[in-house]
């Protein structure tokens, strides 16, 4: 493990780890005060927490429901399956790799069973859990107000795909129940952080994945030769937080893309054609030309498509970096299946 | 309607409720289709007719509408 990944997903075992006694012969099971508080610390700073436990799946999740603790739990696996396997599975659930997972267990075996067939997972025994709130590893490096909320918007992720798979219309009927909000404001301070985080966790829906760090996005913030804008989405389900960043840079006569990003999570929704629309009508409106750079790598072709897609047209290049200019003319309409709110923008140059 | 529009037909139904939109719409402008649909239109078109869809190719007037794609695909396959 790097010394820089942190943990993002906690993996509980039950008997004897998370409470004390085991389940299936006692006739009580007991979870200590302490135990208690780590579980709130952790989701507080949105550290996301699952269960890898063999038991009997609906006694186990019963006395979860019980304690008062099963919301705080996502992907929990409770049945009979090695948990190196069940810890793949949350993993693939959540789309992390498994390099930033922690397991605490009791059990030597387990611990070392996972670490067989998963050598990234730290593993932890029970005994040091209370020393697991001070790990430096689960101390996030900046904790957002999108932090405190992780878990909440996996719980809306999670009750989303499903209706979407139990969906049987075409997927732009379901984006109309989906009620969607999208806001695009300037970038102000307390965006900043999260707006880092963004430029670097997200690869895949990334046009050219140049990271900033906090001083230099505070810096284009200030700069009046650049404008940042953050985009947020919600809908009925609840928040996707603040999932979105375009970065330009502006000269008199050019406008460039510097940056454009979206999470994952969204990435069915319509956001990009809809952020991309919001810069070209911006361009247009101060009568500057509108360029964007691309720089390709293996997983972001999607986003080359948006570009060429929405009127950008491929004017340089130069190995994996390229410079596109969009044709100003026929912006398309924002898409009827989403309200948008384009917030305060600085009107000139 | 010949084959290759129907296939594409099938293929934009998965995306809009009414895939039996006029041959020369442009769907993107039209906001009928997003991202996710651009790209797997590519993915859909490379892997039904074995086509390497360039980044030239990659030209928005080459997929904008039913008949365009049609008129893509056959060229492609000659």
């Amino acid at each position: 493990m790097s010394k820089d990944l942190k943990i993002k997903c906690l993996v509980w075992d039950l008997d004897n780890t998370l409470w004390s006694g085991t389940l299936l012969e006692d006739a009580e099971v007991y979870v200590a005060p302490e135990t208690l508080k780590l579980i709130k610390t952790l989701d507080s700073r949105g550290i996301l927490q699952s269960i890898a436990s063999k038991n009997d799946h609906d006694f186990a999740w019963s006395k979860l429901e019980e304690l008062g603790l099963s919301e705080y739990f996502i992907y929990p696996q409770i049945n009979w399956e090695p948990k190196s396997t069940s810890i793949k599975k949350i993993a693939q659930s959540i789309n992390i790799g498994t390099d930033t997972i922690a397991f605490v267990d009791d059990q030597v075996y387990e611990r070392e069973e996972v670490s067989y067939s998963l050598p990234d997972v730290l593993t932890i025994d029970a005994e040091q859990v209370a020393e697991i709130e001070e790990m430096p590893v689960m101390i996030p490096r900046f904790i957002t107000s999108d932090s405190k909320k992780r878990r909440l918007m996996y719980q809306s992720d999670i009750l989303r795909n499903k209706i979407e798979e139990e969906f049987s219309g075409a997927q732009d009927e379901f984006l109309t129940t989906l009620n969607m909000k999208l806001s695009i404001t300037e970038a102000i301070e307390e965006d900043l952080k999260r707006a880092e985080e963004l430029t670097q966790r997200t690869n895949q829906l990334n046009t050219t994945a140049y990271t900033y760090d906090y001083d230099e996005l505070v810096f284009f913030t200030q700069s009046p030769d650049h404008l940042l804008f953050v985009a947020a989405l919600d809908d009925k389900y609840g928040t996707y937080g603040k999932i979105g960043l375009v970065l330009v840079e502006k000269t008199t006569e050019i406008w460039s893309v510097k940056l454009l990003l979206m999470s994952c999570r969204v990435m069915s929704r319509g956001v990009g054609t809809v952020l991309i629309s919001f810069i070209r009508k911006l361009a247009k409106e101060n009568g500057v030309r509108l360029q964007a750079e691309f720089v390709s790598n293996e997983r972001n072709r999607m986003m080359y498509i948006t570009y060429k897609f929405n009127q950008f047209t491929e004017i340089k290049r130069q190995e994996a970096w390229s410079l596109l200019e969009n044709d100003l003319t026929n912006i398309p309409d924002y898409p009827t299946y989403m309200t948008i709110n384009t917030g305060p923008h600085s009107p000139v140059v | 309607m010949n084959e290759i529009e129907t296939k594409v037909r099938s293929f934009l139904g998965k995306y809009v409720s009414d895939p039996e939109v006029d041959g020369d719409l442009d769907l993107f402008s039209a906001g009928l289709v997003n991202s996710l649909y651009a790209m797997q239109l590519v993915l859909f078109i490379e892997q039904e007719y074995g086509i390497q869809v360039t980044n030239e190719d990659l030209d928005y007037e080459n997929f904008k509408s039913v008949q365009a794609i049609v008129q893509f695909i056959t060229l492609k396959q000659k």
